[in-house]
């Protein structure tokens, strides 16, 4: 049984039936809110499935449903639905991983009031992932974009009686509507350039050779070509939304949403839809490669973009105490990673990360949310400890969660994905700076994990909350142990001995090739993992810590160093410094205007109107009566009645300024009639 | 179709049946303004349910008025007249429904409401430039009473100031048309006459024509600098007037600029096109900061609309056929949001708290006392920012899209505004609806039950359900309306002056 492509609406369009049930619900209909969410996902997963089984049959083909949207004059903008590999493998990741947040939530959102507005955000933001992933036309995926960014704000503002958390929602909102505008911008230049927003269009989309040749044809300011500033431009909203340097101050912040929250939008899914976005438009992307006179190719700056990426985040994540702030710089770093494969010319590569990444993430957040949830919301892992004992299935699945992000060897996915991006970035011939990079963010990555599950779940309990932590019940620890299951389990459909995934995504059968090839920097990245793991049990497994106030050993080594990466190397002070001051004084600067300066103008201008008035009622009694002393009674008169009208009786002044037009307009047409 | 011109009829009518109910009740005032709206509205539904998109302009009515002088009561509709009636019949209808509660002078109140209502029909629908000014005069007058008598803040000083502003662009326009009709010849005010005889006027009378046209017009489009009028008098105005004030009135300048200023002065017109596009995308953006610093609820919603306007102009200057039909899909849309938002402002906020500072909003758990108001406000919030789902974000996209073809970097600047305006309606509603600090689990305070506020009334769910209704209509939608607009845009008329896209 396969899903055709027409079909294919059906599976954003329940999670957006259950919103729309979910809004309609009252505050009492618990069941009816989360049981239709959790329903609809369940189908749209199994329709998925559905989806990817007939995508599977020819992978290089993009089938697609176009239809017109609106006409404009003699272009239509049009929208479309397509379905390959590319889609249907992201809706069984989404609709899957999105189930089981979805089931999760039930216990963690238990006591919420909001429980069934809850539901109904969620299945929001699912409706509009899923969109966003089937979409065949750039304005489709823009309008998803949008609504994805949409529910985020509402997600992540959902406690919004929290001033964090209000300032988290609106400052994730702004900084992904920067990027945004830079997507949007792409968007009309290549709708003005190319006549069209599909991807596939029979020859005519925008990612097919015919449309693609002319835009690497032309160049614009700089030597650019064409494709390339509009590739940049659709890159700039990537980087908001994936978390990219220099946007990535959002994503952190973004924690204080509800955890499920956390793992289903700045883990899995939504981070990952500018990944996605770059892997969709890759042909546009890679289309400026074939150019050598070029000042800069589009994939360079997104290699290096997702290097800088890697690195700050996993360096940034080394200094942080909120075990969901550290996940948060962890997903900043990864989305790198998969910025760098896009870069260095491995979408297949990017694209495997991204699925392993969103089972392992979704498990250490759903492991974190599980930790935080029995121990009342203490976030601080200075003050949590020794849960290994208190929680051994939430434990058990962390421990897997954290390896396979830590890259550990063979068994776990995420070995294997980072592996791709690695011998990727390896055979890069533009640079070897961002593996290196990469590199460097391997053994941070095994270190900083470390140093969590150290301080969480080893030594004893430093608050009474961690003292008091018990297990979950099963409708919290089943997703966990099934996704726990994933994160092994995956990495073995894409390795270098079975390549399915990167057959699949790249429509070419690619031949297996030994595990061991290219083993001289596989060797190099396990003993990079070995040390960093060792490392941070060596710093923060041998002491544990004992009290919760007790300083860091990193900071008593490096009190300046690890200052500066408490702080996140200062970015958010940086721009509340310079962009959010800015965009303060140009707001003051024109509330001053329009107060001081065009208020005069009106004063002026009331002036000039009183005058006016004045000077036609004095002629029109001058008119009446004649002669030159009249003139002047009426001069006074007029005065006089002024000084009343200064009183506040504006009605008798309205009648003067209409008496003074009809005059003129009297003079003017029988002057011009003569 | 020819249905049309009983909008106008019905209207006066209305007008002076309400002014008489209002002796009986004001209650029976209520209703016959309410059925004389409804009717009208009814009447422009059914003529688009009829109409067969064509370039051509379709004559209603055309008889001699005043012979002498070559004026005729000439009415007649396109694509784009009727977009704006029906945008007229909607925000009527919906603005009656949130006057529901006006207690002294009803009578008085409805009757000049629609007699402006009336008024602005006929500008929507005239195809005389004479006939057109006179109606869009008395489309002023109303304005200035109603809000002189039932508005609130300052309200003498903000109906005077809108008055002079609108008399003073007046003035222009009758100037610039005046001056163009002696010129050709004084053979007559019609929009194709005067447009034939302008054909034949030197560049600089052209330049000077269009200046003092398009000037005068835009003053009442809210075009920077001219647009301090703008929230001022909505903030002074009641409820139902500054939603016809932002709705419809806005509408007629940029009407007037779309129908008489453009293609009677295309050679004008080229000579200020860019400092026309320059100082609508400074709008765009100015009033957009604007909204971020004002402490009062109604003053951010009045920048809003100066912001939105500023589009609408933009997509003027551009000057193409795309552009021009985001310009119209904007004045739509941006009739019934807008609408939308001084609606939940004014009549819902407004009324029961009696304060707009969002300081002291701030303090209010209003998004529990007022749960209907909260959410219809996010939703228009959302509309207001251009997301998708919304008419804003088709009316905007097209814009840019247009704007886009004509110079990258008036598109690029106007984009910019679509930041500021998320930034803005953001702050509005986070700080108005949701800035009540709690502690988690704390029961409501007893202060909240002190003075309960009244229940959202069944009036104002109804005008909400209307203008909500037709925002995600047209945003999911939009060829309902640019099937209308396009092909109007596309007569030889419009096509001396808007470039790309001959049918």
């Amino acid at each position: 049984m396969t899903l055709s492509v027409q079909s294919v609406w059906l599976i954003p369009a329940l999670p957006l039936l259950a919103a729309a049930i979910g809004a309609l619900t009252p505050r009492g209909g618990r069941k009816l809110a989360a049981g239709c969410a959790i329903a609809a996902m369940s189908v749209a997963f199994v329709l998925s499935c559905l989806a990817l089984n007939g995508a599977l049959v020819n992978p290089a083909q993009h089938a697609v449903f176009n239809f017109v949207w609106f006409d404009l004059g003699h272009r239509t903008v049009d929208l479309g639905l397509l379905l390959d590999p590319l889609t249907a493998l992201m809706l069984v990741m989404v609709t899957f991983v999105g189930t089981l947040i979805f089931i999760f939530s039930l216990g963690y959102m238990k006591e919420d009031a909001n429980f069934t507005r809850f539901f109904c955000f969620l299945s929001l933001f699912a409706a509009a992932m899923l969109g966003l992933l089937v979409a065949n036309s750039l304005l489709l995926l823009f309008v998803c974009w949008e609504l994805v960014g949409l529910a985020s704000y509402l997600l992540i503002g959902f406690w919004f009686h929290k001033p964090s958390a209000a300032a988290a929602a609106k400052k994730a909102f702004i900084t992904t509507r920067i990027g945004d505008l830079g997507f949007l911008l792409g968007m009309l230049w290549l709708y003005n350039s190319t006549q069209t927003l599909l991807f596939y269009d029979g020859g005519h989309g925008c990612l097919e050779t015919g449309v693609l040749a002319g835009l690497t044809g032309s160049t614009v300011a700089g030597g650019l070509a064409l494709s390339t500033a509009i590739g940049l431009l659709i890159f700039c909203g990537a980087v908001g939304k994936s978390g990219q340097f220099p946007l990535h101050v959002w994503l952190p912040d973004a924690m204080e949403g509800p955890t499920p929250v956390s793992a289903l939008i700045h883990a899995a899914t939504m981070v990952a839809a500018g990944v996605f976005l770059i892997a969709r438009v890759y042909p546009l992307m890679a289309a400026d490669q074939l150019l050598e006179h070029v000042p800069v190719h589009a994939l360079t700056v997104v290699a290096f973009i997702g290097a800088i990426t890697a690195l700050l985040g996993a360096v940034i994540a080394v200094a942080q105490n909120d075990i969901k702030r550290i996940l948060a710089f962890s997903t900043v770093s990864q989305l790198g990673y998969m910025m760098l494969a896009l870069g260095v010319g491995a979408p297949a590569a990017a694209i495997f990360h991204l699925l392993t990444h969103a089972f392992f993430k979704a498990l250490l957040f759903l492991g974190a949310g599980s930790v935080i949830h029995a121990a009342h919301h203490e976030q601080d892992i200075r003050r949590l400890g020794g849960l290994r004992l208190r929680m051994r299935v939430t434990f058990a699945a962390f421990t897997a969660g954290m390896l396979a992000l830590a890259g550990f060897p063979f068994v776990f996915s995420g070995f294997w994905s980072k592996e791709g991006i690695l011998h990727a970035a390896h055979e890069w011939d533009v640079s070897q700076l961002p593996l290196y990079m990469g590199l460097t963010a391997v053994v941070l990555t095994a270190f900083y994990m470390t140093r969590l599950m150290a301080e969480v779940f080893f030594g004893h309990g430093r608050s009474h909350e961690a003292e008091h932590a018990h297990e979950n019940p099963a409708v919290m620890t089943v997703p966990l142990v099934l996704l726990a299951i994933c994160a092994v389990v995956l990495g073995f459909l894409g390795t270098p001995a079975w390549p399915w995934l990167q057959s699949v995504l790249t429509g070419k059968a690619i031949e297996p090739h030994s595990i061991f090839e290219g083993g001289g920097l596989m060797l190099l990245s396990i003993i990079l993992v070995g040390a960093g793991l060792g490392l941070g049990w060596a710093v923060y497994g041998r002491r544990l810590r004992q009290k919760a106030e007790a300083a860091d050993p990193l900071q008593t080594a490096m009190p300046g160093v690890f200052a500066a990466l408490a702080d996140r190397l200062g970015f958010d002070e940086f721009y509340a410094a310079t962009v959010f001051r800015l965009n303060a004084y140009a707001a003051a600067l024109a509330d001053f205007l329009d107060r001081r300066v065009w208020g005069g103008l009106v004063s002026f201008l009331g002036s000039l109107g009183e005058f006016a008035g004045l000077v036609n009622r004095s002629v029109d009694e001058d008119g009446l009566n004649g002669g030159f002393d009249s003139f002047s009674e009426g001069v006074r008169g007029t005065g006089q009645r002024y000084s009343r009208l200064q009183t506040g009786e504006v009605h008798g002044y309205l009648r003067t300024l209409a008496i003074g037009f009809v005059v003129l307009v009297l003079i003017v047409v029988l002057g011009g009639v003569r | 179709m020819n249905a049309l011109p009983c909008t106008i009829y019905v209207s006066f009518t209305g007008a002076l049946l309400a002014l008489l109910a209002g002796r009986v009740s004001a209650a029976a005032a209520r209703w016959v303004a309410l059925a004389t709206a409804v009717t009208a509205w009814g009447l422009t539904l059914s003529a688009a349910a009829h109409f067969v998109p064509a370039a051509a302009v379709q004559t209603l009515v055309d008889a001699p008025w005043v012979p002498t002088l070559g004026i005729r009561y000439h009415l007649a509709a396109d694509g784009i007249s009727l977009t704006l009636v029906v945008l007229t019949g909607l925000a009527a209808t919906a603005g009656i429904l949130f006057s529901w509660n006006i207690k002294e002078r009803t009578g008085e109140f409805f009757a000049l409401y629609l007699a402006l209502i009336g008024g602005v029909y006929g500008v929507f629908l005239s195809a005389d430039v004479f006939l057109l000014f006179v109606f869009y005069e008395i489309a002023i007058v109303p304005k200035y009473f109603l809000i002189a008598n039932w508005g609130s803040t300052r309200r003498e000083y903000g109906a005077m100031k809108l008055a002079l502003y609108s008399f003073a662009g007046s003035a222009l326009v009758l100037l610039g048309v005046l001056w163009a009709y002696a010129a050709g010849g004084s053979h007559g005010f019609g929009l194709t006459d005067l447009a034939t005889a302008a054909a034949g006027f030197t560049r600089g009378e052209q330049i000077a024509m269009f200046a003092l046209v398009f000037l005068g017009f835009a003053v009442l489009a809210g075009m920077f600098p001219f647009h301090t009028w703008a929230p001022t008098g909505h903030v002074a105005a009641p409820t139902g007037a500054s939603m016809l004030l932002a709705g419809v009135v806005m509408k007629l300048g940029a009407y007037g600029c779309l129908r008489v200023a453009l293609p009677l002065f295309p050679i004008g017109f080229a000579f200020w096109q860019p400092c026309i596009a320059w100082l609508a995308i400074i709008g765009i953006l100015y009033a957009g900061f604007v909204a971020l610093v004002q402490d009062d609820f109604k003053f951010v919603i009045g920048y809003s609309s100066v912001s939105h306007m500023g589009f609408v102009l933009l997509g003027l200057a551009a000057a193409n056929v795309r552009a021009a039909s985001g310009a119209v899909l904007q004045m739509f849309s941006h009739g019934v949001i807008a609408g939308l938002l001084f609606a939940v402002v004014g009549r819902m906020v407004y009324e029961r708290t009696h304060t707009r500072k969002l300081a002291d909003l701030r303090l209010l758990p209003l998004h529990r006392l007022l749960p209907f108001a909260a959410v219809t406000f996010v939703l228009a919030g959302l509309a207001s920012m251009g997301m998708p789902g919304f008419s804003g974000f088709p009316a905007e996209l097209t814009i840019l899209i247009g704007v886009w073809t004509t110079s990258r970097i008036w598109a690029l600047a106007a984009a910019v505004g679509v930041l500021v305006a998320a930034a803005f309606t953001l702050r509005a509603i986070q700080v108005s609806f949701f800035g009540k600090v709690e502690t988690a689990g704390e029961s409501p305070a007893p202060a909240d039950h002190a003075h309960p506020l009244d229940p959202i009334t069944l009036p104002e769910k109804l005008g909400t359900v209307l203008l909500l209704g037709a925002t995600i209509l047209i945003g999911l939608k939009p060829d309902l309306l640019l099937g209308w607009i396009t092909p109007a845009l596309q007569s030889p008329f419009f096509q001396t002056v808007l470039k790309g896209g001959t049918p």
